[in-house]
Formats: C-alpha cells, structure tokens, sequence
C-alpha cells in the first residue's frame, strides 16, 4: 500500500526527517509515536502534500505510483486521507456543503455521478447514525465553534464518508477526554477493513489501547528508531522516551 | 451633409428665438453624432417623443451638467484616465452593425463562461448581443407574465412607454429622489437617458412574480444611460431583479444609470442586483465604468427598502445604493457583496439619511478583492435630528486574496439626535493557506477551494437573494475569481 524509502522532508530551511523507512501493507493499521517536534507532524503533512513541506530526497510509492508527484487535492482523490490534528474553521459554510463538495470531487475523479443534495442528505444519513453525529452538527458552519471532541468526531465522520484507502490520523486524541476518546476510536476501528490502511500518529499509548496497530514505530530526531509490535508502546508507556532518543542521540 | 450640420444651419436660420421652439432635426437617423450639446439632447428628446415637461427637464439637467464639466466627483477611491464625454455617442439606435453575426463570431472565452453558468443558448444569443430577429420561446412567456401582471393591476413597461402611457406617475416621481441636480453623473443621465424600467404597484398589491425572468428578456438592448423607477403604493410590495449572471457584452465603456425608489406606507420594495459587465482584461484595458446613482425614499410610515447587490463585473464601480428613511418606522437595507479581481477597482456602499423617528437601517457589506484590485466600502449613516430612537446596524466585512490586493473602509457617521444608536463593525481577513490546505485535502481544486470559503464569507448576503438568483450568483462569485489562486 505504503512504501517509504528514505525520505528527507525540510520545513523553513531546516531538515526535519532526516531519512524514514516505512513500509505498510494493506489493511495494516501502523502506530507513529514520539516526544514532541520528533517530526510526526511533518510525516503527516509531507505524505499529504501540504505546501512548505519540502521533501529534499527519498521516494513514496503509494499503491505502486509515485506519490510524490501529485498535488495535494490529487492525492486526495487517489484516496489519501488526512485527519487534521488543528482542524480548520470555515465561517459561513455549513457541514454539508463542504462535505458534498468533498465527496463529489472523488466521485468526479472516479467517473461516478455526482450527488445532489437529496442524494447526499440520503448517503450522509446512514454514516451519520454510525458515528453518533447530530444533524444540528452538519447544519453548522465547518469547525465553527466545536469542541474539541466534535472537532475530531467531525473528522473521522469525513472519513467515514470519503472511504479512503489510507488514511493518516495526525494526534487525533490530543484534546480529548476519555468518553471522547473511545468514541472516536470506535470510529476509527468501525473503518478498519482489509482494504483499507491507516498510520496512527500518537504521543500517548492511551490511543492505542482502543485503537490496536499491527505494528509501532518510535520516531525521533526525524528518524524512525525503533519499530516493534504492539508491545513496544506499552514499553515505552513504562520508560518514557527517554531512553530510546537518547540512546539515538549517543 | 450629417444631421448635425444640417440642424447647425437650421439654427443658424432661425437665429435665438427659434431655435428655442423651432428646432429641427432629422430624427430619421439612427445614431446621433459624436458628442454631447443641447442639440443632441433635443435629438435624443425627439427620438423618445418626449413630451414638453420631459424636454425642459433634460434641458435643465443638461445645462447644470455643461457648467459643473470640470466637476466630476474625484473623492472616490478610484482612478482613471479622463474621459472625453466630446468623444462618445449619446445615441445610437440598438441595431449596430459590428454586432456579431452569430455564435461563433462571439469570443469563445465569453461562450464558456455562459456555458459553466448553465445558460440558455437564446439567452447566450441575446447576451453576446448576437443580430437575431427569430422569435424566442421565451417571448411567448413573457407574454404570460405581462397578462398576470395586468390582472394584478401592476404598471411594468419601459420608461420610454411609461412617459406616453402614464405621464402624471412618471413626471409625480421622476426626479422625486435623484433629483437632476444630484451629482455630476445622475446630471448626466437626465439630460440623456434613453432606456430603463418603469413599475407601478397599486395600492393594496403584492406583484405576484419577482420582476425578474421577464426582464432578463426583456433587457436585451440595455442602454448606457439607464433610467428605472419603481414607486409601491400604500400596503403594495414588490421584488425587483436587475442584471443578470452572465458577463455582458457592450460597446459603451461609460455606463450611468440612475434608479430611483419611492416606497409609500406600509409598502416593500426589494432590489436585487447581480451586475457582472466586463471588467477589462487583465490589465484593466477595456472594462465598463459603472457610475451608478441608486436611491430609494421610505416616504411612507412602517415602509421598507431592501437593496441586495452582487457586484462582479466592470473595471470601476462607483455606486451607493442609499435609502432616505422619511416615514416614521421605516426601514432600510443594504446587503452587498463586491468582488474585484484582476485590475478592478470598486468603490461602493450605501447612505442610510435617517429623518423619521424609529426609523431601522442595516448594512452588511462583504469585499473581496483578489490580483492587484483595491476595494472601497464607503458608507454614511446620517441621524438627522428628529430621528428619535433611529438604529443602525454596520458589519463591514473584506477579505484579501494573495497579497497585491487592497480593501478599505471608509465609514463616515452622523448623529444629530441623542437618542439615535449606530454600530459598527469591521472584519478584514485573508483565506488562510490552513483553509486552502483543509479543503484541497479534501479533494477540492484550489478554485472550488476558493469558491466555497468566499460562498461562505458572502453567506449572509447571498441569502438575501431571491432563490432563483442566489444559485447563480453562487456560480458566479466563484467564477469571478478564477484564476485568483495560482
């Protein structure tokens, strides 16, 4: 599905990873974790394609093309999805504009019909019973004055409805309680499906007790230090980041 | 020997007090010479059959313009090479012959833009101002329209129709609120205004159709000068729709028109514009300067006047639809949305003049300006002393695309009464790349991007259209700034 192969990614004229290896096959679910500013964030960013996020060397093969050269919006529509760890406000336009436009941009890329509005109110219900999300939510401006919580309900809701083949949760707990927190996991793990991939990146192990990886990596200083099962995150839940960074760093 | 100098020869012939009731003029001929003089407002007068009132009106108006010539206004924020009034035609009949002979003589850039604005090939025809004398379906409709409007009693024809039809209404209202002597462009366009609407809502009535389908087939020789009046008698309501969506094709670069509401007790009078005349090209070369005078009189107790505007189009816009809130209780409204883009300038807003007491006003006005456009609001909130208890409400909104833009706001406030309150409140804003980024991870093009976030900015005002209309000009304020985001 994913194949990272030595990728330097600079931000503002400074190297941030600094050569990731990263291979994730089909319907694996992989964990990111790290202390702050080991670069998580620009993983995220770089594999979506945000500008400013200069990759300086390495290659992304993704579904066996080269990732790397398609736009942000293309990789979108390739089925790349990305949960936005800040999601972002849109005064003055309502939840379902913005995800009719969304959804009829892939459809349009896959040469499916687009749907109109009686169409999608119709495809949103049933996702939205899944995902416990209110009308009164889609009603409302994007992001505009939600919680923390329906901000990251509100993203995992546009996945739920984009049906990507890979999707990137960038912290997606951050913020959260734990009532919040299981909801989305439950979301997330609602997804999970054979065709499906995804890269969970975390800073705490909490996430991962109700989102369970197939497989962990300890990203540090821009590079992938340690890579292990699930067991590594409760390690490292014991030792703190401490030990492995520093053994990185010597 | 040319229609002008024949007249010259005539006037010459009859000396000074001939020439005051004996002129002549071939008015056989299609298009009066270049340039402006009282010949050509009598040329112009004769045309129109005008009747005496009529001639010495524009008369009037066109002797203050003649005197005031080095006066036109220079305190919007606007600029421009001079214009040479010497050098344009004031009348010309509406079959030129440069006109394209079809569709395909027409600039196919034109053609697309009506094509992804959904619209129909009789009107893109019409638009283009393509030469064709074939009937349209759409003729027959309007027919349909005007045995409704007639049952309700509703007077809608052009004003040159009206003057003959209805004189006492026309010259009771005419120049009632944009008086000739206003400012230098409205002076200009009572000395020589030839086409325009004229509406008539009696007592009591609610015109049962927006004035708009209608007028859209109806306008297909829309003139320079423009002149439109609308009066809502006692009780009566009415909607108004001027312009249209698609980009219009003209061969006037100076556009003035004048507009003049009168709403008497207890009426609504709702005007919606969407104006998207060319705007030049990218350098600005070309475009249409729209000088518009807009005002309406809430003459009447518990009146109302909305204007709702949609301003895409033109290289200048200079226009500030007002609304004089005579009646006690009334209400005015001013709802705007103005896109520049490219070398666009506008410099536009409203004047709410509070006489009445409780009298209500609100303005919210969205700028946006992309390219190397600048982007004036410019609005006076006037308290006049016997306006007890008067409230106004400002939002005055702008935001900027890229970095080479501007946006102004220039709000001039006065109260004369103490018990009068004003509020305003000013927002200006960039798309921010975080926005961009959100939606084209979504899928979206860097456009439909940019088109949702301003749909979005423009939200309040768009839902002051009416339904039909707010579609397209959604559609449009996206169009407009193709090209905006690189």
């Amino acid at each position: 599905m994913l194949e990272i192969r030595d990728l330097h990614v600079r931000v503002d004229e400074r190297e941030v990873l600094k050569g990731i290896d990263l291979t994730i096959a089909r319907g694996e679910v992989h964990a990111v974790m790290g202390p702050n500013g080991s670069g998580k964030s620009t993983l995220a960013y770089a594999l979506a394609g945000r500008d400013g996020y200069e990759v300086t060397g390495g290659t992304v093969r993704y579904r066996g093309a080269d990732l790397l050269a398609l736009s942000i919006e293309e990789r979108a529509r390739e089925g790349l999805f990305l949960a936005f760890q800040y999601p972002v406000e849109i005064p003055g336009v309502a939840g379902t504009t913005f995800l009719r436009a969304a959804v009829n941009a892939r459809r349009r890329h896959r040469g499916e019909r687009e749907l109109d509005a009686m169409q999608f109110v119709k495809f949103v219900r049933e996702k939205q019973a899944e995902l416990n999300i209110p009308d009164d939510m889609l009603k409302r401006p994007v992001n505009v004055g939600f919680s923390g919580g329906e901000k990251k309900r509100n993203e995992v809701f546009q996945m739920a409805l984009l049906e990507p083949t890979f999707a990137v949760l960038d912290e997606t707990d951050s913020g959260l309680d734990i009532d919040a927190l299981k909801m989305v996991a439950n979301g997330v793990n609602a997804l999970r499906e054979p065709a499906r991939s995804m890269l969970v990146i975390t800073h705490y192990q909490r996430l991962l007790d109700y989102i369970v990886p197939d497989r962990v990596h300890v990203l540090a200083h821009g590079r992938i230090v340690k890579s292990g099962g699930r067991e590594l995150a409760l390690e490292l839940e014991r030792e703190g980041y401490g030990a492995l960074t520093a053994a990185e760093a010597a | 020997m040319s229609a002008v100098d024949a007249a010259a020869e005539t006037v010459e012939a009859l000396g000074e007090s001939g020439y005051k009731y004996g002129f002549v003029t071939d008015i056989e001929s299609d298009t009066a010479p270049k340039g402006l003089d009282e010949e050509i407002v009598r040329f112009i007068s004769a045309k129109k059959g005008d009747p005496e009132w009529l001639l010495d009106w524009r008369l009037k108006a066109y002797r203050l313009w003649e005197r005031q010539q080095d006066e036109e206004p220079r305190w919007a924020k606007v600029s421009y090479p001079p214009i040479d009034y010497q050098d344009a035609y004031y009348y010309s009949a509406p079959k030129s012959v440069d006109r394209p002979k079809s569709l395909e003589e027409v600039d196919p850039e034109l053609l697309a833009t009506y094509e992804k604005l959904g619209i129909p090939l009789h009107e893109q025809e019409m638009l283009a101002g393509v030469a064709v004398d074939a009937v349209f379906d759409s003729v027959s409709v309007a027919t349909t329209f005007k045995g409704e409007l007639e049952k309700a009693g509703v007077l809608f024809c052009s004003i040159s129709e009206a003057v003959e039809k209805y004189p006492e209404l026309v010259r009771r209202y005419l120049g009632s609120v944009v008086p000739y002597s206003d400012n230098f462009y409205a002076t200009l366009n009572s000395a020589v205004f030839t086409d325009g609407s004229f509406v008539y809502v009696p007592e009591g009535v609610r015109c049962p159709m927006e004035l708009s389908t209608y007028f859209r087939i109806n306008a297909a020789n829309t003139g320079q000068f423009e002149r439109t009046l609308i009066v809502a008698d006692k009780g009566s309501y009415v909607s108004y729709l001027e312009g249209c969506t698609a980009p219009m094709r003209d061969e006037h670069q100076l556009h003035a028109a004048v507009v003049e509401l009168v709403a008497l007790d207890d009426a609504e009078i709702k005007y919606s514009t969407v104006q998207n005349w060319y705007p030049g090209d990218e350098e600005g070369r070309g475009g249409i300067y729209n000088f518009v005078t807009k005002r309406g009189a809430c003459r009447g107790s518990r009146s109302r006047i909305s204007w709702t505007q949609v301003e895409t189009g033109s290289a200048i816009t200079w226009k500030y639809p007002s609304c004089i809130l005579q009646g006690d209780h009334s209400v005015g409204e001013f709802y705007s949305i103005a896109i520049t883009n490219n070398r666009q300038q506008a410099d536009t807003g409203t004047k709410m003049l509070h006489v009445g007491r409780d009298t209500r006003s609100t303005i919210v006005s969205k700028g946006i300006s992309a390219g190397r456009a600048q982007s004036t609001y410019r609005g006076l909130v006037r308290m006049q002393g016997k306006a007890e208890s008067a409230r106004n409400f400002t939002q005055c909104d702008s935001l900027l695309i890229g970095d080479k833009c501007g946006a102004h706001t220039v709000p001039y406030i006065e109260v004369r009464n103490r018990s009068a309150k004003v509020e305003h409140e000013a927002t200006t804003s960039k798309i921010s790349d975080d926005q961009m980024d959100y939606c084209r991870q979504r899928g979206m093009s860097a456009e439909e991007a940019v088109a949702l976030i301003v749909n979005g900015f423009c939200k309040e005002v768009l839902q002051e259209l009416p339904m039909e209309f707010a579609v397209e000009a959604q559609k449009l304020v996206g169009l407009s700034l193709e090209g905006s985001v690189g």
